[in-house]
């Protein structure tokens, strides 16, 4: 628990979101049960629960499904974001610092603007959705999400500028202005309204657009649209030539120019003068609205007062303000200037959640700009992204919080686990988790678990994901939950297989002997392709290595390799391998062998036979061999009919044996 | 949060228990009318009662699945003194059951509590199949079924007098730790002492031995439940009394001797990390999300609460869910994804522009 003055920040009253379900027998009482994901089952319930009590209920209780935040993956554009910035995620994941920071920035920007490319495409896309939709409902749906993306775009490129692009000096006006201009271009709108009526000059919003051209410092396109009114007067003297001069040569800070900040704050206080000048000698008094024009040039402060409703926002007045007054302003003296701008939009008790986010950015303030954002925005993927660039950027650490990377694990975690209850993007979420250094392993563990495995081609590419990452434990259990399923459903080999495949000795030792037993009351084996190709597999258990020769047996037999038939069965009989419950049935098995016109065991081999039988018959009489080695199964004691059939059946395999033993020692002696 | 579907339950009254398996798929219910029914989400994301059958001759407290390593298994309890388990069986007298139908088999009864039996969970997979169960007077029994392809074969393995009358329990999930349980009671009376209980498995000397008592829980306590644990260094238990309360469990190096030392228990240092009387009455339910991170309490206040720690832990509650008492138009077993317009603070973006927050894109975070 960290006690770092942090805390009271939790405490700020915000109320949590309520969600009103229509039952009314959730008067009764609620309870409520987390599901895998993020759903809950909600009923209704009588508490304390007491028997012979009951509700009354007169129509059938409901259970409701209740989802937390998982709705949006739905929608096909999201997730199209989802996919695309998981590679962006992944390729920054992997970019290594070239050594020096200097080298860094450069590609770090790319990175954010990728982001921002395709915030931007999944913003035109859901516009053309909303624009699109057949119903009221999806129309609406879609213009939340694209209040949704816009807000996210706008914060994103602020803090672009603030965290990721910095510039040597900390000057940030020209990026500042870029900024206005890309989010904010109502000006053209303006401009369009003139410029297509019959008299532009006259129209209403002529002038706003010139205005807000010159707020946002794009004169050229000030220029042009003051170049349309046919007031100007050839004549006498000239004021729009001389504010188009003004406008013309008002200059600009460029980096990468050669131009050095002191150079050019010489030249712009030189251009600003001239502009006081002029407006001081009453150059535009017969021209109001030039006027307006010139004051702003001059930086005069309470002309943005008056143009308050062009530029809607504080933080467009302090970029326009900024501009004519203070064009050289660092990153970090933003916050100096904000407050006036703020109190000319009625202060600070009016800003809504936006305006927070976008403060907390501009005093430097990143714990606050995650902390609103995930609240405002309810998107784990803005918050989970935007925390991992300004990681990568260094910038967590360097704000004084010391947990910069449990910040980021933690938003990205809540991001990988929204994705992981989505049916189709988990692979998406297990790469996040696999950038989560401290959590992120277990996390993953446990989602890949409880994937829901309902095909094999599913369950096959969870094991792919968990062999990849070498989870020996999770693809065991995988394996045995496919194998348990397979076994339930009757096919035995599908379940060996599986056992096979995460090496489970006692599953397959148990899977044998399911084989074993339905090849005594069916005379035949399932799965002949499975058996027959074991190879080493047949190894994993003793049990399974017997079945594997035993069915190489009936297959030598079936080929009519009577000798190496003969010579496996000893085998599996002398060297114990075979389930002493068994051995009835191997002996049994050799009985056409012993018939057979050719001799095939040799008397030392007919020996060893006699010996097998002598021992099962003398457990026989003593019936522990029937109840197999664990005394208690009584479902293996066999009825009185079943113990006369066994006993006949040593009788004809004694019978068999001493005929052959009389053969082999004929044969035998004869070669000799 | 939004309510993606409503199922209409079909029990003759109310539901005590709803349980999902491991994998989310498949949920059983239990209700007074002393049936449990299996669900199944089809393909089409609906929910189908696969099953539905009578299980015993009381209300059904509590049901709850075993993990699918197992099969397909429940094991219930219930006010008629047992608790039982189920498996279901594929292939037998299919001829009898409708087409999508499961037929699922009692495997055991367990009938050794002379009172109502109020709880029963499985044991964590690690542990093999194990089931506990817990009763009206007092005490725990642990079962375990040794050889776990044979679901009839139970044996009573331990019984532990708690000495107070059992409401519920939890195992705790970690494999790291030696088996734990948390036992609660619902006494009413306070002067009777804490009413959580916490023991220990000890290899040693085979024997669960009580570990702690939570003695700062003195009122009647309705539901406990440890959290998954992903990775934390310490053991979450959320336990449903006159309020919300959170426990964390830190396990203290056992003492150095306890290998020789046979009856050494592992000690812990407990805390309390949140308490919360929003409900500002009876808690009942207290039910984590799989990865343990967001806690969901239902109190007599009528109210839902989603409770969720910030990555300073933290807590704090992000959302609740209500009754509005109205009729509600459910027709058939499902209906469509059922969107409701949520209340919440406007946004303002781009000044004039209004911003309306809420509805079914919507969720509340908090970090």
């Amino acid at each position: 628990m960290a006690a770092n003055g942090m805390e009271e920040d939790f405490d700020d009253g915000e109320q949590p979101e309520i969600t009103t379900i229509p039952d009314p027998h959730l008067r009764l009482g609620i309870s409520a049960r987390w599901g895998t994901g993020n759903q809950l089952a909600v009923h209704a319930a009588l508490h304390p629960p007491q028997e012979g009590v009951t509700s009354g209920i007169q129509e059938s209780p409901l259970v409701h499904e209740v989802r937390w935040g998982t709705q949006e993956v739905n929608n096909p554009i999201i997730r199209k974001l989802i996919n695309e910035t998981h590679g962006t995620f992944v390729s920054l994941q992997h970019h290594q610092p070239d050594t020096t920071t200097t080298n860094r920035k450069p590609q770090l920007v790319k990175f954010s603007r990728n982001y921002r490319s395709v915030i931007r495409a999944c913003l035109m896309q859901l516009k053309q959705a909303e624009e699109s939709a057949r119903d009221d409902a999806t129309a609406e749906e879609y213009g939340m999400q694209v209040e949704i993306y816009r807000m996210v775009e706008l914060i994103w490129s602020l803090c672009e500028i603030l965290f990721v692009e910095t510039l040597p000096g900390g000057v940030v006006l020209a990026q500042l202005l870029d900024w206005v201009k890309w989010h904010f271009n109502e000006a053209d709108g303006y401009a369009n309204e003139a410029t297509t009526s019959d008299t532009p000059h006259l129209h209403d919003s002529y002038w706003s657009a010139v205005y807000l051209y010159v707020l946002q410092g794009r004169n050229d396109e000030a220029r042009k649209l003051l170049s349309l009114d046919p007031n100007r007067n050839m004549d006498v003297y000239d004021e729009y030539a001389s504010i188009d001069e003004l406008l013309r040569k008002m200059p600009f800070f460029t980096l990468y120019t050669g131009q050095s900040l002191a150079e050019f704050d010489m030249k712009w206080r030189h251009w600003q003068d001239e502009c006081r000048r002029r407006y001081s000698e009453g150059e535009f008094n017969t021209n109001k609205n030039l006027e307006t024009i010139c004051r702003i040039l001059c930086g005069d402060e309470d002309v943005f007062l008056d143009l308050k409703d062009l530029t809607e926002t504080w933080y467009q007045m302090l970029v326009s303000k900024l501009l004519y007054c203070n064009p050289t302003v660092k990153a970090f003296d933003l916050q100096y200037h904000v407050k006036a701008c703020i109190d000319a939009y009625d202060g600070h008790a009016t800003l809504q959640p936006l305006d927070n986010i976008l403060l907390a950015a501009i005093e430097f303030d990143l714990h606050q700009v995650i902390k609103e954002s995930s609240s405002l925005l309810g998107n784990w993927w803005f918050v989970a992204h935007l925390a991992d660039l300004l990681f990568q950027c260094g910038q967590l650490e360097s704000h004084s919080l010391n947990y910069g990377s449990n910040l980021r694990e933690f938003l990205l975690l809540d991001y990988a686990s929204s994705l992981m209850s989505h049916p189709s993007l988990w692979q998406v979420g297990a790469s996040y988790l696999d950038y989560c250094p401290e959590f992120g392993r277990y996390y993953l563990e446990f989602y890949l678990e409880r994937l829901p495995l309902q095909t094999e081609r599913k369950a096959l590419k969870v094991l792919r994901e968990c062999e990849k990452r070498d989870m020996k434990d999770i693809s065991h259990s995988i394996c045995k939950v496919m194998g348990v399923r397979a076994l339930r459903n009757e096919r035995l080999g599908s379940a060996l297989s599986w056992a096979l495949r995460s090496k489970d000795a006692s599953f397959a030792t148990f899977l044998a002997d399911r084989f074993l037993s339905e090849y005594s009351s069916k005379g035949g084996f399932s799965s002949l392709d499975l058996l027959d190709n074991l190879g080493t597999a047949m190894v994993l258990s003793d049990r399974l290595t017997f079945l594997g020769k035993y069915r190489e047996f009936h297959r030598l037999h079936e080929e009519r390799e009577f000798k190496s038939a003969a010579n496996l069965l000893l085998q599996l009989l002398t060297n114990r391998m075979a389930p002493k419950k068994f051995w009835l049935t191997l002996l049994t098995d050799a009985l056409p062998l012993l018939e057979s016109e050719e001799v095939i065991f040799s008397t030392q081999q007919t020996y060893e036979l006699m010996n097998c039988l002598e021992d099962i018959s003398l457990s026989f009489r003593s019936s522990a061999y029937l109840h197999g080695d664990t005394a208690d199964d009584a479902q293996l004691k066999l009825t009185k009919g079943q113990q006369e059939v066994e006993k006949q059946k040593l009788d004809l395999i004694r019978l068999a044996l001493a005929r052959n033993l009389a053969r082999a020692i004929l044969s035998e002696g004869s070669l000799e | 949060m939004f309510v993606a579907r409503s199922i209409s339950a079909e029990h003759k009254d109310l539901i005590h228990d709803v349980s999902y398996d491991f994998h989310g798929r498949r949920m059983a219910t239990c209700s007074s009318d002393q049936t449990i029914k299996v669900w199944d989400l089809t393909d089409d994301g609906d929910w189908q009662c696969t099953s539905s059958w009578k299980t015993h001759s009381g209300s059904v407290w509590k049901v709850t699945w075993a993990h699918p390593e197992f099969g397909q298994v429940l094991a219930s309890c219930s006010f008629d003194r047992t608790a039982a388990v189920w498996e279901e069986v594929v292939g037998e007298s299919l001829a009898s059951t409708q087409r999508g139908q499961s037929h699922w088999v009692k495997r055991a009864n367990l009938v050794d509590s002379r009172t109502s039996v109020t709880d029963v969970k499985f044991a964590p997979k690690h542990m093999g199949l194990q089931l506990a169960t817990c009763s009206a007077d007092g005490v725990v029994r642990i079962y375990e079924a040794p050889d776990v392809m044979n679901l009839s074969q139970w044996s009573l393995q331990h019984e532990i007098n708690t000495k107070m009358s059992c409401s519920c329990l939890s195992w705790n999930p970690s494999r790291l730790h030696l088996p734990m349980l948390a036992v609660g009671s619902d006494d009413t009376n306070p002067s009777a002492g804490g009413k959580v209980q916490i023991y220990e498995y000890n290899d040693n000397i085979r024997k669960w031995q009580k570990v702690e008592t939570l003695m700062a829980i003195t009122d009647a306590v309705h539901h406990i439940s440890f959290a998954p644990n992903l990775g934390r260094s310490y053991h979450l238990l959320a336990i449903a009394t006159k309020d919300v309360r959170i426990i964390t469990l830190r396990c203290l190096r056992k003492e150095p001797n306890a290998g020789a030392n046979p009856g050494g228990m592992s000690k812990f240092e407990i805390r309390q990390a949140a308490q919360f009387d929003e409900h500002s009455s009876q808690v009942w339910r207290v039910s984590w999300n799989i990865t343990g991170t967001v806690l969901a309490s239902s109190g007599d206040d009528g109210c839902v609460r989603l409770w969720k720690a910030n990555y300073l832990d933290n807590w704090k509650c992000i959302s609740v869910l209500r009754g509005d008492g109205s009729v509600s138009n459910t027709a058939g077993s499902s209906t469509g994804p059922n969107q409701l317009g949520l209340a919440g603070t406007g946004g303002n973006f781009g000044g004039s522009r209004g911003f309306k927050q809420g509805g079914s894109g919507q969720s509340s975070m908090w970090y």
